[in-house]
């Protein structure tokens, strides 16, 4: 029996939707600089959006292949959550790419690195450490690469929906085998790709800037809001009885790899932060100092959210969730995974616009922009509910389905 | 004694159906579900754990104050320091790595404790095949009044076991 979308989640995601649209018009007319002319608030907010979501969607296509790969047996009933949570990446890379290609156009500044201009020497605009990096920012390379994550990421899901299906219908292992090594190879590509895709499509807008645990941190942001949406929506599942065979146990297991990763990505942050502190190079540690202090003596106007989203995403869930009973309590969990989903929005946004909105015409997150970001979470849990409604919600012949349902911690 | 663990799970199911109560099981390894059947209380180690990961943090956090702030202030990096709150990142490492020292061996010795494991206590299992290939259910009379000891080795002798001691102890 397929899972039916009930009609209140279907309005409610077309609700945020419609403010996100909303949000969206008002943003765009909002404008900024000195006559409103230019827009780019309201563009690098596009792509904090269009990154913290494809993000959930790679999380989810990694966790995926995670269970895959070391042959896990207890996430075997609800792996259809991951793909359904994946079925976004092609929205989502489409609009990334789509932002990407605006910028090369010259249509905004997100990525200063996009102007042709910085590498002609002896020209005005001639910047010699940006233009060290010429090679790597090369049309043709950068394109390259581009097409690469989206073609990959895109096929690889596909073949992965497309196997599950099958063994539906099929049964046997001989599915489950080549899932088993196609999931190893795309784990080997996704190690490299998700560092350089935070490197091309985030870390490149501070151009100057460069730090080697961007890519994990950025990666491990992804799996932890990957977590949370699983685990808040096979609750959900589980209450409306759609999954009779989900117990604590599993609840409690996915509850620990909300816990965990919240861990691992303050645990990065932390590390890239200190190791920059500590050193204290001037190229490296402009990247804080803008999100710390003004330049004048004062507090930067990014300090604030920043403070407050590290509490969350690691004091919180830390203090709270460590607890045995904690990670059994639906309540707690769905509590305190919505603020930490919440605290890691505003983490992409820190990554996001500091390095594209001069720091005096920035007053703090305004309304709209937590607008944009309910608009696309619509989007977002529409396409998931979509892809959970096409095919039956429990895979019926996943080897390990017995070995799930008697999952016991 | 048992030889497998799963015919010493259905015995000790079947005991305590019986209104038995079950003094100890020893075995090789830990006995999947055996823990609620036989009544043994959830472990409060987890509880031990963070109470010794806060002594280790005040400690780390104290120590490192005393020595390179207060008694002698040190000048590593370029980062002198006069005080904790401004120098913090540079001693969360430390803090963090003695918090899990602290953790983990306040946690190893109190289980050891605990179960009288210590290095140098005396064993106390009864039979040593129980640490090689073998599964003891150990039943004390004197836990159960209800029971004479005729009526205990006969509910004994209707599970599927190998072996049957009766001890007297003192």
């Amino acid at each position: 029996m397929n899972f039916v979308i009930p009609g209140k989640v279907k309005t409610l995601s077309f609700v945020l939707m419609a403010i996100g649209v909303i949000a969206m018009v008002w943003g765009f007319l909002q404008g900024d600089g000195e006559h409103g002319e230019h827009h780019q608030r309201w563009w690098s907010n596009m792509l904090v959006n269009g990154f913290y979501f494809v993000a959930i969607s790679l999380g989810a296509l990694f966790f995926y292949t995670l269970q895959y790969a070391a042959e896990v047996g207890w996430s075997a009933q609800f792996k259809r959550i991951f793909e359904a949570m994946f079925s976004y990446l092609p929205i989502g890379l489409v609009i990334v790419l789509v932002l990407l290609i605006t910028g090369r156009l010259g249509m905004h500044h997100t990525w200063h690195w996009m102007d042709q201009s910085l590498y002609v020497e002896g020209g005005e605009n001639y910047d010699k450490i940006i233009a060290g990096k010429g090679a790597y920012f090369s049309d043709a390379f950068f394109w390259l690469r581009t097409v690469i994550y989206v073609g990959l990421f895109i096929w690889f899901a596909n073949w992965f929906r497309k196997k599950s299906l099958l063994e539906d219908k099929e049964g046997g292992t001989e599915l489950h085998v080549k899932q088993f090594k196609r999931s190893a190879i795309f784990l080997v590509c996704f190690a490299v790709f998700s560092s350089t895709l935070a490197w091309d499509w985030l870390m490149s807008i501070d151009t100057h800037w460069f730090s080697t645990m961007y890519g994990w941190y950025v990666f491990s942001g992804m799996w932890v809001t990957c977590m949370i949406f699983a685990t808040i929506l096979t609750l959900w599942l589980r209450k409306r009885g759609h999954l009779p065979h989900i117990n604590d146990s599993h609840v409690h297991d996915l509850t620990k790899w909300m816990f965990a990763i919240s861990m691992l990505w303050a645990y990065l942050w932390f590390c890239q932060f200190m190791l920059i502190w500590y050193a204290n190079i001037p190229e490296e540690v402009q990247y804080y100092t803008t999100r710390f202090f003004d330049g004048h003596g004062g507090l930067s106007p990014y300090l604030f959210p920043l403070v407050m989203m590290f509490f969350i995403n690691f004091a919180l869930p830390f203090y709270i969730l460590i607890a045995r009973d904690a990670k059994r309590n639906s309540n707690l969990i769905v509590g305190v995974g919505l603020l930490i989903f919440c605290a890691h929005f505003v983490d992409v946004y820190l990554l996001v616009i500091p390095g594209t909105i001069h720091m005096e015409q920035y007053h703090g997150i305004e309304f709209w922009e937590w607008g944009m970001f309910a608009g696309f979470f619509g989007l977002f849990l529409l396409v998931v509910m979509k892809a959970l409604s096409k095919a039956p919600l429990i895979p019926t012949n996943h080897p390990f389905l017995e070995e799930s349902e008697h999952h016991e911690i | 004694m048992y030889d497998d663990e799963q015919k010493l799970l259905a015995a000790a199911k079947e005991l305590v159906h019986q209104g038995i109560r079950v003094k100890d099981v020893f075995s090789p390894f830990p006995i999947h579900g055996l823990d609620p059947i036989i009544g043994v209380k959830r472990t409060r180690l987890a509880i031990a754990s963070f109470m010794y990961a806060t002594g280790g943090t005040t400690l780390a956090l104290l120590g490192m104050w005393y020595f390179m702030i207060h008694d002698w202030p040190m000048n590593i990096g370029g980062k002198p320091s006069f005080s904790l709150i401004q120098n913090l990142p540079a001693f969360v490492p430390v803090t963090f790595e003695f918090s899990v020292f602290c953790a983990a061996h306040g946690m190893a010795i109190t289980y050891m404790i605990r179960n009288k494991t210590l290095p140098g206590m005396p064993a106390c299992n009864p039979d040593p095949r129980t640490t090689d290939d073998k599964f003891v259910l150990e039943i004390a009379a004197s836990q159960n009044h209800d029971h004479d000891v005729e009526n205990l080795e006969a509910a004994l002798k209707q599970t599927d076991l190998m072996e049957l001691s009766i001890k007297e102890l003192a």
